[in-house]
């Protein structure tokens, strides 16, 4: 309740450097926040921080320790595991980073229609999309992939489709809540247009829950393509990923563990700060996040 | 009971500072040196604005405090025992059995997939030394004790399956399976109805003399206070500024706070306006060197300033925190003058012909038939005439059909019959939708909860900027311009402008909420319990707010609350509505006398007043109907007067005295 200060103009500006210091200011929220900030700069910055050639292979340096000069030792083709880590993320954000905003755009479109359209016809979408749901996802992508082919062009739409059905729940239910507010009966009372209505009273609100949404959806998808990459469905060879080489390495684990823990550190690290800042990002929106999480 | 009160104290606070760390890393207090005791057999009540720290004091009682907060100094004993050394085991051992608590909200608190009897079993397990097998007779023996009808059928139920009031005694139940030698309740009957609010205070009453344990009552309602405790502490700002018997305490207390606090109530006798008292008490960490209440105090001098008061004894022997409590009684405890009476045009602005309301959908086959449901209206036979600048107040218990009304009014519902008429503009149409906007601007509708009627992402400038845009196509400097002087209006400084609803406080809110309504120049405002959430102080300048706002654009109100005390000093006219149909209406003053409604009569009696000598008179039962029924007198099945079957066959007739003061009913107006 009490007044931070006095002139604060909240700005688009000033609100999201109002969000970062609140994310910033819990101990959870300055970690994630680092950890993802850390991934960006390395997908960046990585070829040129990179010791060693990505893809220079040395028969002589096969399945070596870690050591001085390969932090991290070196894979079956003697390749720097190290140098391999650092660029394995680069793929996967790239892939993620565009295709969540698709599908907090696409999903949170649908959903905030369907929640305002109300009626049978939503009861309809909501039963398909349960429906959809309930099937094991890695299913639904493999079909897609089997069909269509890998590569970005193929992956991104499809991480995007997928990834924004449960965001059509999300934004579906925070429609209905902001809906049933008496600001929304207030404006209705005053005699507002609907795309006013819509416009000035309920996107501010919604929009919150979808942003919190979208960072969870990140992660989530990070995984599944992590994933696809692990089967053979996501990067070719010999671009590094890390599910890719968390693939590689995994027939040499009780020799060489180095091969499979570092490219594990470099996912969970990304997946886990992603997940704390969200959490952080929830709080300072403060949105119970403990409600709208994903089933 | 008196003389079971004891000399030993059973819970004992000892200079006691509560307090958490702020952002900058100091120390900031919610608690400040807090000192009482808590007799067996006694019952003490707690009383404070909301942030007083009220809560925290019961809390702290148990050994229990809420995340990041932690004792700065001094402690607490129950029965001798220091309650912030026990190990987490021994609390568990005394809380729930030998000190229970009864939270707000209990009836909430019960856990929805159990039914009741389990739930009370389990209580028993866990506080009490009885045989497994002697726990269902327990059972029925706690549930009848706190006055529920058909205990083992009660027992059987599912707490969604009560009503508000049965949850709040099933909750008591709980409390007393331990066979508790102290009872905390914090704010226990805040959001019950008046009626079912007097029956639990009765209840607890009788518990308190039967069984001579001793209750804390955490409260912000004087009224309840007065009615089950035996001493008071005033808090504010974390302080106890006063102590003492109840009656000295809300007769003729010794603190000015607590004199503006008893001022700022509005009684049920009294027909003008309560005194506002202004202001808002500090935040932590902010009360300063000296009396945290002095920015607020009216006899303040420099020395209140520079030292903080210490409890003091005054000679009636009550303990006051204030230097000069010698002189606190030339400060009123009542609205101290007669307001300028308002002049109403005899000039309808509003008139409601035989409205009816129905949340039941008709069928399709209806639909295609023509044929209305067959469902009784939530809301029936509605009539009811507004004249210009007039105040009509609309009483009647939650459920009764207040705000459907209002909505209806307002074009968010559809009437199922009758019509809704506006001086000037005819008969309106039923939905926002059909209306013209200058129609949709004359009617204006302030709802109760702020936090929920401000959009939480728009700036003060940009809520007000709406209907100015809408009504009035207001833009740049002359929208700013009126933005301002609507702040002004509402005693809020343009500064306001550019800050969140979020960093406002409850009655700075509302007043946003009403320069809203007023932006649009309405000829009719719709308040539907526009101070129900806010404190009493708070409302009391809500209310005078208002009543400025009318005086001076003389604006008609329908005035909705459940508090009678509250309808009373601002409307001319009442109406009482029992399940959507309406019993009596006349003026202010003949509603709130003899002869009345029979549901009036017991809706009057159920009000409690901050004065423990006034009785509650409860004659109806503590039922909740959860529809009309469809033939004779709406308040048929609760009624203690009820005369015979054409009460249940027979609609009333309405017997006027030919000054506008009707009421409905089968009894002749001369036996009423
Ligand atoms: N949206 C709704 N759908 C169905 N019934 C409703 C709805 N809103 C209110 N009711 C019912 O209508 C009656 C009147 O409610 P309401 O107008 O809110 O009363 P009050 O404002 O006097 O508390 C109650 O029985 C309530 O349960
Ligand atoms: S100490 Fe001074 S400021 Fe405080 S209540 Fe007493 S007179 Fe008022
Ligand atoms: S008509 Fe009958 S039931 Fe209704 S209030 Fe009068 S006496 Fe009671
Ligand atoms: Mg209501």
């Amino acid at each position: 309740m009490a007044v931070a200060s006095t002139n604060a103009r909240p700005s688009v500006a000033s609100r999201f450097l109002g969000v970062i210091a609140d994310i910033t200011s819990r101990p959870s929220g300055a970690i994630g926040l680092a950890l993802v900030t850390f991934h960006l700069f390395l997908a960046i910055f990585g070829p040129w921080l990179a010791p060693y050639d990505y893809k220079a292979v040395d028969a002589n340096l096969m399945m070596q320790a870690p050591s001085g000069a390969h932090w991290f030792g070196t894979d079956h083709l003697g390749r720097d595991t190290f140098s391999r880590t650092l660029l394995g993320g680069r793929e996967a954000i790239l892939v993620t980073g565009i295709a969540t905003p698709i599908a907090v755009l696409w999903g949170g479109f649908v959903g905030i229609f369907f929640g305002l359209v109300g009626g049978r016809l939503d009861d309809v979408l909501m039963r398909v999309v349960d429906a959809f749901l309930s099937l094991p996802w890695i299913l639904k992508m493999l079909v897609l992939i089997v069909t269509f082919g890998t590569g970005i062009e193929v992956l991104i739409p499809t991480l995007a489709f997928f990834y924004g059905i449960p965001v059509i729940r999300i934004a579906r239910a925070a429609t209905h809540d902001v809906v049933a507010r008496d600001f929304i009966q207030a404006a209705r009372a005053r005699g507002h247009g609907r795309m006013t209505i819509i416009q000035r009273e309920l996107l501010p609100n919604v929009r919150d829950a979808l942003l919190v949404e979208g960072a969870m959806r990140w992660s989530w998808m990070l995984l599944a393509f992590s994933s696809l990459s692990f089967l053979g469905f996501g990067v070719s060879p010999p671009t590094p990923d890390w599910g890719l080489m968390i693939a590689d390495a995994r027939g040499f684990m009780s020799f060489a563990p180095w091969g499979v823990l570092a490219p594990v550190i470099g996912l969970s690290s990304l997946i886990i700060g992603i997940n704390l800042t969200a959490d952080a990002l929830a709080k300072a929106l403060g949105i119970d996040r403990a409600q709208k999480a994903p089933v | 009971m008196k003389d079971m009160v004891t000399k030993e104290p059973l819970i004992q606070v000892r200079d006691l500072s509560v307090g958490f760390t702020g952002r900058a890393g100091h120390t900031l207090p919610v608690l400040r040196n807090i000192d009482l005791a808590v007799r067996r057999g006694e019952s003490l009540g707690l009383v404070g604005e909301s942030g007083s720290g009220k809560s925290t004091l019961a809390l702290a009682m148990m050994g229990y405090l809420k995340r990041g907060l932690r004792v700065i100094g001094g402690g607490t004993h129950f029965a001798g025992l220091d309650m912030f050394t026990l190990s987490r085991k021994e609390l568990e051992g005394i809380r729930g059995g030998r000190l229970a608590l009864i939270p707000q909200n209990s009836g909430q608190s019960l856990t929805p997939t159990l039914k009741i009897g389990a739930q009370l079993s389990e209580a028993l397990r866990l506080h009490s030394k009885l045989p497994e097998a002697e726990h269902s007779a327990r059972v029925v023996q706690l549930l009848e004790q706190v006055r529920l009808p058909d205990p083992s059928a009660i027992a059987g139920r599912y707490p969604h399956e009560l009503s508000g009031g049965q949850q709040q005694r099933a909750a008591i139940a709980m409390a007393l399976a331990g066979e508790p030698e102290a009872l905390l309740l914090d704010e226990p009957t805040t959001g019950l109805d008046v009626t079912t609010q007097a029956h639990i205070l009765e209840l607890l009453r009788d518990l308190a003399a039967e069984t001579g344990m001793a209750m804390v009552y955490v409260s912000h309602d004087l009224g309840a206070i007065a009615r089950v405790c035996d001493r008071v502490v005033v808090m504010y700002a974390g302080e106890a500024v006063l102590e003492g018997p109840v009656r000295e305490v809300l007769r003729n207390p010794a603190h000015p706070y607590a004199r503006g606090l008893l001022a700022s109530i509005p009684k049920l006798t009294d027909a003008r306006l309560p005194m506002a008292l202004e202001g808002r008490p500090p935040p932590p960490g902010k009360a300063g060197d000296g009396c945290a209440f002095v920015d607020r105090c009216a006899i303040a001098t420099d020395v209140c300033r520079t030292s903080r008061p210490a409890l003091a004894t005054v000679p009636s022997g009550a303990r006051v925190r204030c230097h000069h409590a010698d002189r606190a009684d030339s400060l009123p405890t009542r609205s101290p003058a007669d307001a300028d009476p308002r002049v109403i045009a005899e000039d309808a602005i509003l008139s409601l012909g035989d409205l009816s309301i129905s949340y039941a959908r008709p069928g399709f086959l209806d639909q295609i038939l023509g044929r209305k449901p067959a469902t009784t209206p939530t809301v029936d036979g509605i009539t009811i005439e507004l004249e210009k600048g007039e105040t009509l107040g609309l009483v009647g218990e939650s459920g009764s059909g207040k705000s459907t009304i209002l909505k209806a009014v307002a074009g968010l519902l559809p009437p199922a019959g009758g019509r809704i008429e506006l001086a000037g503009d005819g008969v309106l149409p039923p939905l926002v939708d059909t209306r013209r906007p200058d129609q949709l601007r004359r009617v204006q509708l302030i709802f109760q909860n702020p936090d929920e009627s401000l959009n939480p992402r728009q700036t003060i400038a940009e809520i007000l900027a709406q209907p100015l845009k809408l009504y009035f196509g207001l833009s740049g400097e002359a929208l700013r311009q009126r933005i301002e002087d609507l702040l002004e209006s509402v005693r809020l400084g343009a500064h306001y402008m550019d800050r969140l609803p979020s960093q406002l406080s409850g009655g700075e809110k509302q007043r946003v909420a009403v320069a809203r309504a007023f932006a649009a120049e309405p000829d009719l405002v719709l308040c539907d319990e526009v101070t129900s959430a806010l404190d009493v102080s708070v409302q009391a300048a809500v209310l005078d707010l208002l009543d400025q706002l009318r005086r001076s654009r003389n604006t008609a109100y329908v005035f909705v609350s459940h508090d009678l005390a509250v309808v009373r000093a601002l409307s001319d006219r009442v109406a009482v509505l029992y399940q959507g149909r309406l019993c009596e209406i006349g003026p202010a003053a003949a509603v709130y006398a003899a002869p009345s409604h029979p549901y009036t009569e017991v809706l009057l009696g159920a009000v409690l007043e901050p004065d423990p000598d006034t009785v509650p008179t409860l004659s109806a039962a503590d039922i909740v109907e959860l529809s009309p029924p469809a033939r004779g007198c709406p308040f048929q099945r609760r009624c203690p007067r009820k005369i015979g079957p054409q009460c249940d066959t027979e609609t009333p007739p309405w017997q006027d005295d030919g000054h506008g003061h009707a009421i409905r009913c089968h009894i002749p107006r001369e036996a009423l």
